[in-house]
């Protein structure tokens, strides 16, 4: 692989085959020359990672718990401000605190955390790569898993059709806590993620990336799609690449004739039951949802 | 509330003021707090003093005790001192962080106005909390006044990043908190001198020689990690001695892991834990002018137990009463139990008894392990381990 992909975080991981995660990480730790010092929040990344006695972290790296990324980044932007004001680190010098963490870390148990992080201001910046379930313990729904898909707490069966309950919009949380920057990406895009990651490391204060991560485990594809799949994800505007900048959104990619939901959902063995009998309607519906979303963010880029 | 007595060294102050113009001359790098209910009047008389420019600590105003304590462990891991205070709920809130701390091997300090545990809700002082995470790796030193309480938190602070260990430094809620005593203040460069600069050897912060902090370590390493720390923690104990000896030549003030009163003759002892120590020594002193023998036993470094200590200090006495203000449900209470186990040891027992940890972090046990511990002449260390590298 480019060596210079891997200065920050080794080859020789163990995350799955066709997994997203060490792109999305090394193209956004790449877009910084700034020292930096990453926390990870228990899952999938922490436990490929770290495995003692080796690791995979050619940067100063910490792993505390699953619901404190953001008080963790809290701590150590505090002992950075100290160090700072009493002249043990120069004034001058940038150093970038970087928290990965999932989707369960991030919607759910980490939620409070976040939040308390990101309404206090630290200066730090938080990716949340998105693979819309806890697959570090086998693929249970989360606060980010979608609407109809089958997953191993919201299993599809003859009386169900997967989970009941639409995602989280996690951005509009992040937003609503008055950051300056947010954005969301997608591993399938590295180019444009590598474009959001080099703004955020340029402001100071909170910042959130959201990444789409498409998991070959939950997901159910072949281990070779991923980048494909991801890419279905924003051509059906199930996942919009757009960011939020000083109060004015921006959408990054977009098509006069976004492919139906459809294209994206029968990749997928999570979706796979919506294709037999009675699975129209649950598409439909979710097709109308993708519809709205779309259009109330195109609306709030026309403000 | 705070006021001079007289214009030398004397201070009257609440437990809470005491354990403030304690961190006032520590002045520590990181300071994430929350105000559970209970809540101590600790933070924010600190929080008054760094407003008003008697220190320059970073107060980071957490969103909850949980985050309170994984602050505290981002900071201590970059490199600088962190200090939180609670109580009660709030330690049951971040129990979860305390054994991280811990395992991380964080001097983290933590200041406890201990308090009963809901149900029902309470408020009010009692050791339930300190108690229920007495297992959490962190060292414990209860305090009996405000004195020790302002003392202890400079003894604290060194023994901790001595051995690399959190430590609590545990006063009564309301009794030793909210009550107004009298103490003696060092001065504010005496402490610097005791507690030193902070300069760890491995940091976060280390850009030169970056590390890896809360590494996975599955059954193949996993129990060597808690092996060391088992031995840094009750190493404590030889360490103590040493920062109670350099504690003394700057305050005059000579304190042990644990404080005999009138027990040298003693036929009857009571053992107690924090304030009621107080109270319990007029009650002595009452007894001894009725000419009843009695005396006390007090408990100050509750983690790691001082067993050895506390064999000595009551091996003459015919009758003991242990004094608990907790509950262990379902169990004996906490203190009754370690002074049992203290006894143990000189008791004509007609069994021998060994302990063997095993299993740690999933490590195997095998059938032909169990059947040697009946080989073992059970001598050496009271603990052994099955299994280790």
């Amino acid at each position: 692989m480019n060596k210079n992909l891997a200065q920050k975080f080794a080859p020789g991981h163990s995350t799955c085959a066709g997994c997203g995660i060490p792109a999305i990480v090394r193209t956004v730790l790449d877009a910084t020359a700034d020292p930096v010092v990453v926390v990870n929040v228990t899952g999938c990344f922490e436990v490929t990672s770290t495995l003692y006695p080796y690791t995979s972290w050619k940067v100063p790296y910490i792993h505390s718990a699953f619901e404190n990324g953001g008080a963790t980044a809290a701590g150590i932007d505090g002992a950075i401000k100290t160090l700072r004001k009493r002249g043990k680190i120069s004034k001058e010098k940038r150093i970038q605190v970087v928290v990965f963490a999932g989707d369960g870390g991030t919607y759910d148990i980490g939620l409070q955390s976040l939040s308390g992080a990101l309404e206090r201001g630290h200066d730090f910046i938080y990716v949340c790569y998105d693979n819309e379930a806890y697959m570090n313990t086998g693929g249970q729904r989360s606060g980010a898993t979608p609407y109809g898909a089958d997953t191993e707490t919201t299993p599809a069966g003859k009386m169900s059709f997967g989970k009941k309950e639409k995602r989280k919009d996690l951005m509009s949380i992040v937003i609503a806590h008055h950051l300056k920057y947010a954005a969301q990406a997608n591993a399938a895009y590295l180019d444009d993620l590598k474009m959001k990651a080099k703004k955020a490391f340029e402001i100071e204060g909170p910042r959130f990336l959201l990444v789409l991560q498409p998991c070959t485990n939950l997901w159910k594809f072949p281990t070779s799609q991923y980048v494909n799949i991801g890419r279905l994800a924003t051509e059906t505007n199930f996942w919009p690449l757009w960011e939020y900048f000083d109060g004015k959104y921006k959408i990054n990619w977009a098509t006069e004739n976004p492919k139906p939901l459809e294209e994206f959902l029968k990749t997928q063995g999570r979706f796979k039951h919506l294709f037999k009998s009675g699975g129209e309607k649950i598409i439909d519906e979710m097709q109308k949802e993708i519809d709205e979303n779309w259009g109330k963010l195109v609306k709030l880029v026309d403000v | 509330m705070t006021y001079q007595t007289d214009k030398t060294n004397k201070k009257a102050l609440t437990g809470g003021a005491a354990a403030a113009e304690a961190l006032r001359q520590i002045n520590p790098d990181v300071m994430p707090v929350y105000p559970i209910t209970p809540q101590t009047p600790i933070i924010e008389t600190f929080a008054k003093m760094v407003a008003d420019g008697e220190a320059d600590t970073e107060i980071i105003d957490v969103e909850s005790e949980h985050s309170a304590m994984s602050a505290a462990v981002g900071a201590q891991a970059a490199g600088t001192r962190a200090m939180t205070a609670s109580s009660s709920q709030g330690i049951m809130l971040m129990s979860e962080v305390l054994p991280i701390a811990a395992g991380m091997r964080l001097p983290i300090l933590m200041l406890v106005s201990t308090r009963a545990l809901s149900a029902p809700i309470n408020i009010h002082g009692d050791h339930q909390d300190v108690m229920f995470v007495r297992d959490s790796g962190w060292i414990q030193i209860f305090c009996e006044n405000v004195q020790e309480v302002y003392d202890n938190t400079f003894i604290a602070l060194r023994l901790a990043e001595k051995v690399r260990l959190p430590a609590m430094v545990i006063m009564d809620g309301f009794t030793t908190s909210h009550s107004v005593e009298n103490l003696e203040i060092l001065e504010n460069s005496v402490v610097k001198k005791f507690i030193g600069e902070y300069n760890p050897k491995n940091y976060l912060l280390d850009f030169e020689d970056p590390k890896t902090f809360g590494p996975v370590a599955l059954p193949n390493f996993y129990f060597e990690f808690k092996r060391a720390q088992i031995e840094a923690t009750d190493g404590v104990i030889g360490e103590i001695g040493e920062i109670f000896g350099e504690y003394e030549k700057i305050s005059g003030r000579n304190y042990d892991v644990l404080e005999s009163y009138q027990l040298d003759d003693a036929e009857k002892a009571i053992v107690v834990a924090g304030s009621t120590a107080g109270t319990a020594k007029v009650a002595v002193d009452e007894l001894r002018e009725q000419r009843e023998k009695v005396g006390l036993l007090k408990i100050k470094l509750f983690r790691p137990f001082p067993y050895e200590q506390i064999t000595e200090a009551l091996k003459n006495v015919k009758k003991i009463a242990v004094f608990d203000r907790t509950v262990s449900l379902g169990s004996i209470p906490p203190l009754y139990s370690e002074i049992k186990n203290s006894l143990f040891s000189i008791l004509n027992s007609q069994f021998s008894i060994q302990s063997y940890i095993y299993g740690l972090g999933g490590r195997e046990i095998f059938k032909d392990d169990i059947k040697k511990v009946f080989e073992d002449d059970q001598k050496g260390r009271e603990i052994k381990y099955i299994g280790l590298k």
